[in-house]
């Protein structure tokens, strides 16, 4: 009769819990260092979620006392303005910031990559359309003028 | 019952089985290495300082404010660097210790770099001995070892910016620092020195109690309280009405200034009467008729010009637009997630991106040489001011040996003493002209006026032969 119940401890059985084990843990403690590093806030437009490490300290305390303060946060310069550019750029960077953050690879005083600096290029042309084309319209080598070679203080000082 | 013997499809099924269990164990340990770094970079943003000893208004051992403030201790300790720029730095040079100098270590030495510095302080004890300097660590025993020494009887003046002053300032002026400054002055080298023991320490620069900056030094008090009286503000007190970024420069101008000791107390003086620029620092010299010493050479009553730091980054644009001593060589730097400034006190040039790129946002090669464009400029013109000079002094010599009269070198002789000192104001300034590099070149073309205005009175004297052949005009 118990010849034909399949053994309850086959060498599968044993493997096949140990692996979802193995599994299950390896989710869990991802799971975790996600939760534990809030994670989820860099899904959210919240400017305080920048500053969760403490290398944009600078950064955000300048942005709280700055002249865009009141109209623009992070993501409003520092992302493209759609929505697959937008977490196309915050994966990217993400994934960069938490690599020199964890690395420790980075200059004392950050630096725009060339990616970036066009990005917020961008956004202060969007947003101030009227003037960027009335500049556009004199000079007509004004691709080469960068709003933020001059105006680069107006989201945070640095 | 048999065993079945393993199938490939079971082996197969094996392999699969620890591929996956391995994968999902790197990916478990990978989690959690990250996991454990966020967790220290969390606690690194808390519990910025531990107390862990009291520290009073006599502690003058930096080691033991060092255990209250470890990061910066540490970069306190690192100014024993001996690095090179272009320009500035020095190199660590092995020498042979002896019992009257026991370094086995030195920088090279200016004067024989060029033997032209010999010729312009003949017979000043700067011609016996003057090397590059070295970092703040190195202050005392450089001090206390150097041949001037031994060629001329120093004053204990010049403890004042070799040593750890505020302690021994308040103990040999029985609590009063003017006091005890006046006496420390005025005593000979040896015997002031038996009340310190370290070099520049952090109570020079910091209230224990608060580690707000402040001003030990009685010397830049009172410099302070002169300059602002010729500004028309009396009763300037630099402790009480510097704003804190004013303070971070003034804690480094209490040393790396023009100065003099005055009169046979030795009262070391900082002379800005009239002002910080070299004409009215000349001038106050002139009014008080006083000069570092008789040229051996020339009988000129010349002037040694000191490491003008402060009065030449007053006359340039950094000052001007607000920028401290500090900001530039101690930067703001990040040790965890605290924000600490560097208190291993260097040329910016050796750390740009800290130093330059907060505010200019230009690539680092970019920056380093447009500083280094200002220096080489400067220094050309250095070295023409310098040629002038030494052709002053040869023509000065022809005219003495001639049998001119002091009457008759008169002229020649303040010529002399005004283009040295303006030459020695830009020689002796430790950044090669960066801290003001139009007013450094200002000064240099006044310096060459002064010596190509010296040999033209030479030269109307009646039977003078000058001795250099007039350069021929192209």
């Amino acid at each position: 009769m118990f010849l034909t119940h399949p053994p309850l401890m086959t060498p599968s059985v044993i493997s096949g819990t140990v692996l979802g084990g193995l599994i299950g843990l390896a989710l869990g403690v991802c799971g975790y260092t996600f939760i534990y590093a809030r994670g989820y806030s860099y899904l959210s437009n919240d400017p305080q979620a920048c500053a969760n490490c403490h290398a944009m300290n600078d950064q955000y305390s300048g942005w709280l006392k700055s002249s865009h303060h009141s109209v623009a946060t992070c993501n409003d310069c520092h992302t493209p303005h759609n929505l697959v550019g937008k977490y196309a750029t915050k994966a990217e960077n993400g994934f960069w910031h938490s690599f020199y953050f964890t690395t420790g690879w980075y200059p004392e005083n950050i630096q725009a990559r060339e990616k970036s600096r066009r990005i917020t290029e961008d956004a202060c042309r969007r947003c101030h359309a009227d003037i960027a084309e009335d500049v556009r319209t004199m000079h007509p080598a004004a691709d080469d003028l960068s709003c933020i070679q001059c105006h680069g203080h107006v989201g945070h000082m640095k | 019952m048999n065993t079945p013997n393993p199938s490939p499809s079971h082996s197969r099924l094996n392999v699969r089985f620890f591929l996956a269990a391995a994968v999902s164990s790197l990916v478990a340990v990978g989690a959690l290495v990250l996991l454990m770094n966020i967790f220290e970079r969390k606690q690194e943003a808390k519990n910025p300082f531990f107390r862990v000893v009291e520290l009073t208004d006599e502690t003058t051992d930096p080691a033991v404010w060092g255990k209250n403030f470890p990061m910066q201790y540490d970069d306190y300790r690192r100014t024993v660097d001996m690095v090179r720029t272009r320009h500035g730095g020095s190199d660590a040079l092995p020498r042979t210790p002896t019992q009257a100098d026991p370094r086995s270590i030195v920088s090279q030495s200016k004067i024989e770099e060029d033997t032209r510095l010999k010729r312009m302080w003949a017979g000043y004890a700067f011609a016996a001995d003057f090397r590059e300097e070295r970092g703040h660590a190195y202050m005392l025993e450089d001090q206390a070892y150097t041949e001037r020494q031994r060629v001329a009887k120093q004053p204990g003046a010049c403890l004042n910016c070799h040593a750890s002053m505020y302690t021994a300032y308040r103990k040999v002026g029985d609590g009063d620092p003017f006091a005890g400054f006046a006496k420390l002055c005025a005593m000979p080298y040896a015997e002031a020195a038996k009340h310190v023991e370290h070099p520049i320490s952090c109570i020079d620069c910091h209230d224990p109690a608060t580690m707000a900056l402040r001003v030990s030094r009685p010397a830049f008090i009172e410099g302070m309280r002169n300059l602002k009286a010729s500004q028309g503000v009396k009763d300037y007190d630099v402790n009480r009405d510097a704003t804190r970024q004013e303070m971070r420069s003034f804690v480094c101008g209490q040393c790396h200034v023009e100065y003099y000791f005055k009169g046979s107390e030795k009262r070391l003086t900082y002379p800005w009467h009239n002002g910080l620029k070299v004409e009215q620092i000349a001038a106050y010299y002139d009014n008080a008729g006083f000069k570092d010493w008789t040229h051996a050479d020339t009988g000129a009553p010349a002037l040694k010009a000191q490491h003008p730091e402060f009065e030449m980054w007053n006359q340039g644009i950094h000052a001007r637009s607000g920028v401290a001593c500090a900001d530039c060589h101690m930067p703001y730097k990040r040790e965890g997630a605290h924000k600490i400034s560097s208190h291993h006190v260097r040329s910016p040039l050796l750390d740009i991106n800290r130093s330059c790129q907060t505010c200019h946002k230009w690539p680092e090669q970019e920056l380093r040489a447009r500083v280094e464009t200002i220096q080489d400029r400067t220094y050309k013109l250095r070295n023409v001011a310098m040629d002038a000079l030494m052709e002053l002094i040869d023509d000065l010599k022809a005219a003495k040996a001639a049998g001119a009269g002091d009457e008759q070198l008169k002229a020649a002789r303040e010529a002399q003493r005004h283009a040295q000192f303006y030459l020695d104001f830009v020689e002796a300034e430790n950044s090669t002209g960066f801290h003001a590099p139009d007013e450094s070149a200002r000064i240099l073309g006044e310096s060459i006026d002064f010596s190509r205005r010296g040999q033209n009175s030479l030269r109307r004297l009646p039977a003078f032969t000058p001795a250099t052949a007039a350069p021929a005009v192209q």
